[in-house]
């Protein structure tokens, strides 16, 4: 609204010929072609330099930090299952494309950045061959079926990383120790000395606090996915897209304050009550979930009051599943079940039109 | 007889209940985890369907209007019932493994659907086959969904394994999730391969019937090709192939 008034505002500067104008706003005078002032055309009015690549762009920057957290901690075979997550979404968006003879968008970056969160996604010790499926489902299934970019109705890393949860459980799930590496190029892995014996979110399950420390956990020393254990590079990845407004901070503050809220309210460890709520909020995919999927345009309402409300769905179902659920993360079906919930939530926070009869006069 | 073919075609391939119309999705979705519970699960709504809509046909000018929906569920439920112990006692294992879908047949909406639709206006042999052919394309339906499910899900198919040693199966087209991915897009695949059947077969009327014609009567092609106009008098001879043509053509569309 104030950059609509402000350009009205200049519009109707140069028409007050009379008015004594100051210097600056003589050079303003200058700069605007007459012929423009006079051009009526349709909305949209407002013009942002963003386009879809300069936005994709930002959050691949982003994600970076993590993502190279990720390789420091889990070694080289993290490269490759990142590569090759990120070749076949932008492969498998281009293969599409030109089989159903659409114009090919594969340059707009946004393949790149679902297959850098399909890779993120996964624990190091996958098979190389989990990417491929979970590219093709994420890319293929997900996106493209429903129409391509902006009309999916779910964010299609999450729907693939439930995907792949679901069939092969046991790779997924599987969360390595950080600083063991293993061999870059091996399809699989024998992780017996790698795996950790117990993950923070099972510990937190039972109501343990694990022994890692706080600090150490924020930085990233704790099993887990490759992108989501550094929670504090998450955090600055968040602030930059929040800064480069490319996100706006309603999901990812409701999401946290609904998870923290619940886990200082029901602690499962009431002894270490505030140990316990920053440990829910550190460990697991929360801060990526929060972050980088549960702020995805297409799949999240388009009102603010509508956001609020995603967030507190999101932290709702989430805690649920860590508390009474068969898993012991719940973010990736919490965000997704909230995905599908995005059109009601939409129709419930419909902005009144200005000056409109609340409620249709009734 | 010809008459029965088109039917049982017609049941199978263009009004499939499953695939097409959508119908009795509750037993679809959760019985084709594998092969033999597919199977069962199709012959046992099969012979419910045939003895229901031949009694149901039979008592077509007795039942009162007002209260059919009542009775054909009362003549539906004795069939299942007799199934139920049919298959309790002498296949005891599909019987453990299908468990409450058994029973459920009685609400199974392909049942209730060809008794209102079909078997309540249309004489005893008819309705028989009508429940033969609808009965077969529900088998088909979900022998061709639990197949996928099978072999991706499980690795095997009728309990063989057909995958090669390197192929971790992908457990999630055992549960229900893989269910509705696997009949999303089986329906999507039949519909395409429809949708192409019809183009083509649009696309290419004639050219087919007079590309038969040539070993017949060899002089007779160049004359067919010249000639559209010569096509009405000329019918009788090319009606004949565009049923068989037809048929391949929906033999096409089922096997995508």
């Amino acid at each position: 609204m104030t950059d609509k008034e402000k350009d009205t505002a200049a519009a109707a500067a140069p028409a007050s010929d009379a008015a004594p104008a100051a210097e600056p706003a003589a050079k303003e005078k200058k700069a605007i072609d007459p012929h423009a002032m006079l051009t009526v055309s349709t909305s949209p009015h407002i013009k942002s330099p963003d386009t879809t690549r300069s936005i994709m762009i930002d959050v691949l920057i982003a994600l970076l930090p993590s993502c190279i957290w990720g390789v420091y901690a889990f070694g080289p075979r993290s490269v490759s299952l990142l590569l090759i997550a990120v070749i076949c979404a932008v492969g498998f968006e281009a293969l599409y494309q030109f089989i159903m003879k659409k114009r090919i968008t594969v340059t707009d970056c946004s393949a790149a950045v679902t297959g850098l969160l399909v890779g993120m996604n996964l624990p190091s010790t996958a098979p190389l061959w989990i990417p491929i499926i979970g590219a093709f489902f994420a890319i293929v299934v997900v996106k493209q079926l429903y129409g391509g970019i902006g009309k999916n109705f779910m964010n299609p890393a999450l729907a693939a990383r439930a995907f792949l949860m679901l069939a092969w459980p046991n790779a997924m799930t599987a969360s390595p120790q950080p600083f063991t590496t293993s061999s870059m190029f091996s399809v699989s892995v024998d992780s017996a000395d790698i795996v950790a014996s117990a993950t923070p979110m099972q510990l937190l399950k039972t109501g343990t606090i694990p022994d890692n420390g706080i600090f150490n956990m924020l930085l990233g020393a704790k099993a887990g996915t490759i992108g989501e254990v550094s929670t504090l590079l998450l955090i600055a990845g968040g602030i930059y897209l929040l800064v480069r407004r490319v996100i706006t901070w309603h999901i990812p503050v409701s999401y946290l304050a609904t998870v923290a809220l619940i886990s200082y309210l029901f602690p499962q460890n009431a002894a270490e009550r505030l140990e316990f709520v920053a440990c829910e909020i550190i460990c697991g995919g929360l801060m990526l979930g929060a972050v980088f999927m549960a702020t995805d345009y297409a799949t999240t309402p388009i009102t603010a009051n509508g956001r609020l409300l995603f967030g507190v769905g999101c932290g709702l179902i989430t805690m649920f599943i860590r508390y009474f659920g068969g898993y012991n993360e719940g973010v990736t079906f919490a965000i997704l079940i909230m995905n599908t919930l995005v059109w009601y939530i939409d129709n419930l926070t419909k902005p009144k039109r200005f000056g409109g009869v609340p409620n249709n006069g009734k | 007889m010809n008459k029965y073919v088109k039917q049982i075609k017609e049941g199978i391939v263009d009004q499939n209940p499953t695939l097409v119309q959508f119908l009795g999705m509750c037993p679809t979705l959760a019985t084709t985890t594998s092969v033999s519970n597919a199977v069962g699960m199709g012959l046992a709504a099969t012979a419910v369907l045939i003895c229901s809509n031949v009694f149901i046909s039979l008592l077509r000018k007795f039942i009162p209007k007002e209260i059919r929906i009542a009775s054909y569920i009362v003549i539906i439920s004795g069939f299942v019932t007799a199934v139920e112990l049919l298959m309790k006692a002498f296949l005891t294992p599909l019987y453990d493994a299908l468990g409450l879908y058994i029973p459920l047949i009685v609400v199974n909406c392909i049942i209730l659907a060809r008794a209102e639709a079909f078997a309540s206006k249309n004489p005893v042999l008819p309705s028989a086959v009508d429940g033969l052919s609808m009965g077969l394309g529900f088998t088909v339906a979900l022998v061709l969904i639990a197949s996928v499910r099978e072999i991706l899900g499980a690795g095997t198919w009728l309990g063989l394994r057909v995958t090669p040693s390197f192929y971790e199966p992908a457990l999630i087209f055992i549960l229900p999730a893989g269910a509705f991915l696997t009949l999303g897009m089986i329906v999507a695949a039949v519909n395409k391969g429809k949708s192409f059947a019809a183009a083509y077969a649009e696309a290419h009327p004639k050219p087919e019937g007079v590309e038969v014609l040539p070993d017949e009567i060899v002089t007779d092609a160049p004359a067919a090709e010249e000639t559209p106009a010569a096509d009405e008098p000329a019918s009788e001879e090319p009606k004949e192939e565009p049923k068989t043509e037809e048929s391949e053509v929906s033999a096409n569309g089922s096997a995508d």
